[in-house]
């Protein structure tokens, strides 16, 4: 009671901020009378509650009931961590039966607020679900549980020479279920392509308990509907993905990187155009890193930092990675490209820095992976996601700044930085909005105008982060009505009493 | 009085060029036995052993320090041709000139004593003498750990190992090296010529910036075959066998304390 006391007056603030979110009414909360029945489905240790028989207090649930960032916060009294796919679709029944939420939680890494209940639905973690099913080392084939944590997953492929098609900072704690339920995108798009592309099968457990077995590992299968597709994004609200398959790519035998500084955005487009032209098959990254983020990366220790006189006049940073069969073939590419680079009559480039070891490799990394961060370290963030033509990048961050400041919001009273990275290979730019706390001023002035920008450039609101609970009510800037209709029909099929991750997605 | 001109320093460092698992499978991936055992599984990146690349990061910080007080810093390496690579790396972090002795693709890597000999040749053939010689204190691939030794001993020098600081005084001759030792830091005082190795907290390399990569490509590189130097490399030891520890055994559950204590005393483990 005490716990709730204390954080009573942060959810108030949080709860005008989402004022548009509801759950369906008919949904019950989970009672002793439902523990007694999951307890005939799990064993003790799969079960934690706050009813007996584990009855434990209200804070070993809050790692579960809360995200990472701190934004967002749920009531829930009991999380089960089946090990079965048959346990999965018990539990899901019963819960159909008795109305009960669901929230299926992966790794809880999610940054939109999708994967922590908004209420006291049930959680349902699919951590002990983590065994590797099948690897087949000739295809590249992989099949897994849901709960694999994509590091491990990386890890037990790497001995056959193979990597996962899929990369993210969070790899280390999220999970393959989470990935393929939230679309998950990363740092190996723009060489692998999305996760509807190399999930080449799914097992889902449906809300009313079937279990649907699209377990395939085959590449080329046009035999109707694909229907795993739907559930690549929806972010549980259709279903429990219980296992995947999917098809992971050879490992390169050769990676370089280096890191460019720019004397202005304006050379970003131009830069990319001719590193895409010169690398061609062996380029695997090109990443986008404001000056602002840059500085606060160093400021919180991700990575070294460049010398000064390397960083002196850069507005902006870019890093290309390679990734290829053959070591000196790429880095003559590479260095063909940089001499071209440096000796240009107007160079597009101030200078920039060449990894020379597998440490220094990680390091330049670690100044573009750590930034996310070094912005949660710096204060509260305020995360977008979006996609945008590449040549507004620059212009939607400082619009942002800039309307801020007219608000009277920028300065160290409220927000204190605005910054720009992402994904320029993907068109993808992460805007965050480093504040001092979460305020509803604050809130009011970045929604909707963030979304509004967005929608004016007809970009996406949600380039790879989902929707989550955040942006429910901003699907609109980037769905059209009809969209949004057809897509409440298919909620409304697979699962007709909205038990499945409420208030998530769809209003 | 007028004080007598500062002396112009002449650096060696000498760099190995290194094989390390290559980070695109994965940076911490486990290096692996190979099926012969008699080494590492060679499906892997070259680079230059991190000890070294520090000793050239703290020749290029003494210059940026000293000024003109350092006339040279000049990089050396033994190794087969593809070893320049590792040059280039010291020569773009700021080396100014190096030397490569040559070694054929198939030869074995040169054991510690053949290296320091080595050394002492090239350093006997520098016109301007050699003050100071900067080394990793081993490398990070066979451990060994005793060249910089070996060579003081065979030139008759001091050596300062394991330093973590380094301070030189160009008019006094003189360094003061902290060492890292059990327990903390020792300080001492030695004359030049000296032989330093350097331990991980010494600095922190810099990056090779693309300006300074280019440039590398144009500074001077001075070869060698043992033979010119009248070295021989052939190995004095023979590798018997390489293993991997044995597999970790996993671990059982008790029931309650008494299991426990019975299963510490069966495994001979009792109360001291």
């Amino acid at each position: 009671m005490l716990s709730l006391y204390r954080h009573a007056p942060r959810r108030l603030a949080l709860r005008s901020m989402r004022a548009t979110h509801s759950l369906p009414p008919t949904l019950n909360s989970v009672t002793e009378h439902d523990l007694a029945h999951f307890a005939k489905i799990l064993p003790p240790s799969s079960i934690i509650s706050t009813f007996p028989p584990s009855s434990v207090s209200s804070e070993e649930l809050e790692q579960y009931n809360n995200d990472w960032m701190g934004k967002y916060r749920g009531t829930s009294t009991t999380v089960l961590k089946p090990k079965t796919t048959e346990q999965v679709s018990e539990i899901v029944k019963w819960c159909n039966e008795r109305r009960i939420g669901i929230v299926p939680q992966g790794g809880n890494t999610g940054l939109v607020g999708g994967s922590v209940p908004l209420r006291d639905e049930l959680i349902l973690s699919l951590s002990n679900m983590s065994k590797v099913r099948s690897f087949d080392p000739v295809s590249g084939i992989l099949v897994a549980d849901a709960g694999c944590i994509l590091q491990s997953l990386t890890d037990y492929v790497a001995p056959y020479n193979h990597i996962m098609p899929i990369d993210l900072g969070a790899k280390g704690s999220c999970q393959i279920g989470g990935n393929v339920a939230t679309n998950a995108g990363g740092l190996r798009l723009l060489r692998y392509g999305s996760l509807h592309g190399t999930v080449l099968g799914l097992e889902v457990v449906l809300p009313d308990g079937t279990i649907l077995d699209q377990l395939t590992t085959l590449r080329k299968d046009n035999t109707g509907y694909d229907l795993k597709q739907l559930f690549i994004g929806a972010e549980g609200t259709l279903g429990v993905i219980t296992g995947v398959s999917i098809l992971t790519p050879p490992a390169p035998q050769a990676s370089n990187n280096v890191i460019l500084a720019l004397p202005s955005f304006k050379n970003v487009l131009p830069l990319y155009e001719i590193v895409k032209r010169q690398l061609s098959e062996i380029l695997s990254a090109f990443e986008f890193i404001d000056r602002t983020s840059y500085d606060l990366a160093v400021k919180h220790g991700q990575g070294r930092a460049l010398s000064d006189e390397d960083v002196q006049g850069a507005e902006c940073f870019v890093l290309v990675e390679t990734s290829g069969g053959r070591r000196e073939h790429d880095e003559e590419k590479l260095a063909d490209l940089l001499e071209f680079l440096l000796e240009a009559e107007e160079p597009l480039i101030n200078t920039g820095v060449l990894s020379q070891s597998p440490a220094q490799f990680s390091s330049l990394w670690a100044l573009r992976e750590g930034v996310t961060e070094a912005v949660a370290k710096e204060g509260k963030p305020y995360k977008y996601d979006i996609s945008v033509p590449l040549s507004s990048f620059q212009d939607v961050v400082d619009g942002t700044r800039e309307h801020l400041r007219s608000k009277g919001l920028l300065g160290d009273h409220a927000v204190k930085y605005v910054v720009g990275y992402g994904h320029v290979g993907d068109g993808n730019l992460h805007l965050n909005v480093v504040a001092n706390s979460y305020t509803p001023e604050i809130q009011n002035a970045l929604e909707p105008y963030i979304y509004e920008v967005v929608a004016s450039h007809r970009g996406s609101v949600s380039a790879e982060h989902g929707i989550g609970a955040m942006k429910t009510h901003a699907l609109h800037y980037s769905k059209s009505d009809v969209s949004i209709a057809w897509m409440k029909k298919i909620k409304e099929i697979f699962d007709p009493r909205g038990i499945m991750n409420p208030g998530k997605v769809l209003e | 009085m007028r004080p007598s001109p500062a002396r112009l320093l002449n650096i060696l460092v000498p760099v190995k060029r290194l094989l390390t698992v290559n980070r695109a499978v994965d940076y911490a991936v486990k290096i692996r036995v190979n099926p012969q055992q008699t080494g590492i599984d060679l499906n892997v990146k070259h680079s230059m052993n991190p000890f070294d690349e520090i000793a050239v990061e703290e020749a290029v910080r003494l210059r940026e320090r000293l000024k003109d007080g350092v006339k040279s810093i000049k990089a050396v390496t033994i190794g087969p041709p593809k070893s320049i690579e590792t040059l280039r790396t010291a020569l773009a972090m700021g080396a100014d000139a190096s030397i490569h002795v040559e070694t054929p693709e198939s030869a074995p890597a040169p054991e510690p004593l053949a290296v320091a000999k080595t050394l002492r040749e090239i350093i006997k053939r520098q016109d301007g003498g050699v003050d100071l010689v900067i080394l990793g204190k081993q490398a990070i691939d066979d451990d060994l750990g005793m060249t910089g030794q070996m060579l003081a001993g065979l030139l008759g020098w001091g050596q300062a190992t394991f330093a973590s600081k380094v301070e030189i005084d160009t008019v006094k001759k003189e360094a003061v090296v902290t060492r890292e030792i059990d327990g903390g830091g020792e300080e001492i005082r030695c004359k030049l010529p000296l032989i330093i190795t350097t331990d991980l907290r010494l600095n922190e390399p810099r990056y090779a910036s693309l300006p300074n990569i280019m440039k590398a490509k144009k500074k001077p590189v001075e070869k060698f075959t043992p033979e010119d130097l009248g070295v021989d490399l052939t190995p004095q030891l023979e590798t018997l066998k390489v293993a991997e520890p044995p597999a970790r055994v996993g671990g059982g559950k008790v029931a309650n304390v008494d299991e426990l204590v019975e299963k510490l005393k069966a495994a001979g483990i009792t109360a001291a």
